[in-house]
């Protein structure tokens, strides 16, 4: 019986089969959509995962700027200065290591190279704190960080774009309106979250930044890496009572500073790309809702299209039931078939996208799966009015019709 | 002729049970001023192996009478007996299948689906006789045999005549082997000529296999290959007529 019904399905969608390309185009189209942006979802969220993983381990960051803010540059809140981390260096047990760090883009000239890299003053430190590998020349001396010398230590980009074919070592070049000399040089760390580069980047000893670049004693940000994982908290506790202390903010009023780890930090971008996904998909849901919608409108058309073949079969002696299940099975054959070509579509097209937009493609079997299920549910969900309004047609009039 | 006509005498005379039986059948469609009658107290039997000629003119109710007698509509009342079973009382299922196992339709509208094959069409009834598919080719291509169109299995409709779709049309009626044939107006599409070659191959089934034959026509040649006459008029039958007798 159900051979019997799957063959003459096919039959008929083999007899029109510009009617059933069209009935597919809003599943397809549907499901790619679904795919695409369920795969590229997944490859950010791996993308923020592993970026975290690169960080420094058991990190916090000491930025300006209230609780409910995210980045510390953009606030209003005063920065921190040296006598903040000369005091936390002082008080602050189970620290292994503090970096101060203070940012700006400056042209930097190398040769008749120009480039804009982000310069960013720091200590040695920061190397510990962050997990950034010198892989060629060697990290900032004491002598150089205490007089503010312009030496600097430069990311990938920033030596493959001005020194292609020279030695960065030793080299001389100018960032801003000083001069410094190339130390050392960063390991890559391959692309960033959403396309920033982090390897375009010169770093020099923090007084210099301040005395020779930027000219002013603010520090953007403080980076503390804990002895352990275990003593994050207590350093965090201990950071707070701190910084409340310095800048005067009674416990429990609102601090005009934030105080991070790793873990929040990952849990609050990834809530990010979640929320990002998740609207997203939302989206792509309704479009292959309409696409169900669609099955179930050109099956309507259809049936008032195949009275004529409904009547024919219903005189030759096919049941109720059996009219039902076919145009039943015709809807989820056409879904599911819609549900592998969107498929394939939507991994094709995600892996075409990944690249573009600096995302890793990731598969997953699930999604592929559960889409494909949907597909074809939505086939007999969506088939189903079509088919019993088929089944119940009176054969005479059916017959009758032109 | 007059041989045949002798032996459905001698069926109709018999205790045979007629293979049809009409009893008082009315069909109304409307209430009150608009009532419409098309069938008012008819009643007739029609025994295996005869072959009858529905005659009248247009809305005298023969549609109405072949609807009723192929099941796919009930009496409004009275009683249509097939093999002894009271139709009125089967369900919408139970007439389907009645359909399905005793009953073959040639229409004057060919009724074929399109775009499918000749073999296709005639395998439709047997797919839903659950014949498995190899005994369904053979059958399917024996009744095409039949009719004489051996070699246009492949043959969509569009790429038959008028003549030939009416033969694939009756192989599709005769390919379950049905114990009624109902026609009504299976020559109305097609040129006189074509028509005498349709009748021929009726009278043939009729003959050979002993098929009962049940066909509506409007025209006396194509009434007079049947061995058995009745005229309708207003939903009544004003006349009854056997050859020979
Ligand atoms: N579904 C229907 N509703 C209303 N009247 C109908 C219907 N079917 C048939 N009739 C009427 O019943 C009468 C008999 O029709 P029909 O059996 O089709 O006639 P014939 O086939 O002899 O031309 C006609 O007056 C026709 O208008
Ligand atoms: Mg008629």
């Amino acid at each position: 019986m159900f051979a019997n019904t799957l063959l003459m399905s096919v039959r008929e969608i083999r007899r029109n089969l510009m009617r059933s390309g069209l009935t597919v185009l809003g599943i397809i189209i549907g499901v790619a959509a679904v795919i695409i942006i369920v795969t590229l979802g997944a490859g950010t969220t791996r993308q923020v995962q592993d970026e975290i993983g690169k960080m420094g381990s058991n990190m916090i960051t000491l930025s300006p700027g209230g609780a409910m803010r995210m980045g510390g540059a953009a606030s209003s809140a005063a920065a921190f200065d040296m006598a903040d981390v000369l005091a936390i260096r002082r008080d602050i047990p189970n620290m292994q290591a503090v970096a101060p760090v203070s940012l700006r883009r400056f042209q930097a000239v190398y040769g008749n190279v120009n480039r804009r890299p982000q310069v960013m003053g720091t200590e040695s430190d920061f190397s510990v704190v962050r997990n950034w590998k010198v892989v060629e020349g060697r990290l900032f001396n004491a002598a150089e960080q205490r007089f503010g010398r312009m030496v600097c230590i430069i990311g990938s980009t920033v030596r493959n774009e001005m020194f292609p074919s020279a030695d960065p070592l030793g080299a001389t070049m100018r960032i801003g309106k000083a001069t410094c000399e190339v130390i050392g040089v960063l390991e890559s760390k391959g692309q960033a979250m959403f396309g920033g580069d982090q390897d375009d980047i010169v770093v020099v000893p923090l007084r210099a930044f301040q005395r020779r670049l930027s000219g002013a004693n603010r520090i953007d940000q403080v980076y503390i890496s804990a002895v352990s994982e275990d003593a994050i908290p207590a350093v965090k506790a201990d950071l707070d009572v701190l910084m409340r202390d310095r800048r005067k903010i009674a416990e429990g009023a609102q601090p005009d500073f934030d105080v991070r780890d790793m873990a929040e930090a990952s849990t609050m971008m990834q809530n990010t790309t979640g929320v990002l996904t998740t609207f997203l998909s939302a989206i792509a849901a309704v479009s292959l809702l309409v696409g169900g919608i669609g099955i179930m409108n050109i099956m309507l058309v259809s049936v008032t299209e195949r009275t004529r073949e409904i009547g024919i079969r219903l005189a030759i002696g096919a049941l109720e039931k059996e009219v039902m299940l076919q145009f039943l099975v015709e809807a989820a054959m056409l879904s599911a078939f819609g549900g592998l070509v969107g498929i394939t579509l939507g991994l094709l097209g995600a892996l075409a996208i990944a690249p573009v937009i600096n995302v890793p493609f990731v598969w997953q079997p699930a999604t592929v799966i559960n889409a494909f299920a949907f597909s074809a549910a939505v086939g007999v969900v969506f088939g189903f009015m079509p088919a019993r309004r088929a089944a119940r047609l009176d054969p005479i009039d059916a017959l009758r019709h032109e | 002729m007059n041989v045949l006509t002798d032996t459905a005498a001698v069926q109709n005379s018999g205790a045979r049970q007629p293979l049809i039986a009409f009893d008082q059948v009315y069909k109304i469609y409307g209430h009150g001023e608009s009532e419409v009658r098309a069938l008012d107290g008819v009643s007739f039997q029609i025994f295996p192996g005869e072959f009858v000629a529905v005659m009248g003119p247009s809305g005298s109710g023969k549609s109405t009478t072949m609807n009723i007698l192929g099941c796919l509509d009930t009496p409004t009342a009275g009683h249509y007996y097939f093999k002894g079973q009271d139709v009125g009382s089967l369900s919408r299922d139970g007439r389907a299948l009645l359909r399905r196992h005793d009953l073959g339709f040639v229409f004057q509208g060919f009724n074929l689906l399109a775009r499918t094959t000749a073999l296709e069409n005639l395998e439709l009834p047997l797919i839903y006789r659950r014949i498995e598919a190899h005994e369904r080719h053979r059958l399917a291509r024996e009744a095409l045999k039949l009719v004489g169109l051996d070699g246009r299995e492949d043959h969509t409709p569009a790429e038959l005549s008028g003549g030939q779709q009416q033969r694939v049309a009756i192989a599709r009626a005769i390919v379950t082997k049905p114990s009624l044939l109902l026609a009504d107006e299976p020559t109305g599409n097609l040129d006189s000529a074509r028509s005498h070659e349709i009748m021929e191959l009726l009278t043939r089934f009729n003959r050979e296999h002993g098929l009962t034959i049940v066909l509506v026509t409007h025209e006396d040649d194509i009434a007079a290959f049947a061995n058995r006459r009745i005229d309708f008029r207003d939903g009544k039958i004003v006349r009854e007529t056997r050859k020979g007798a």
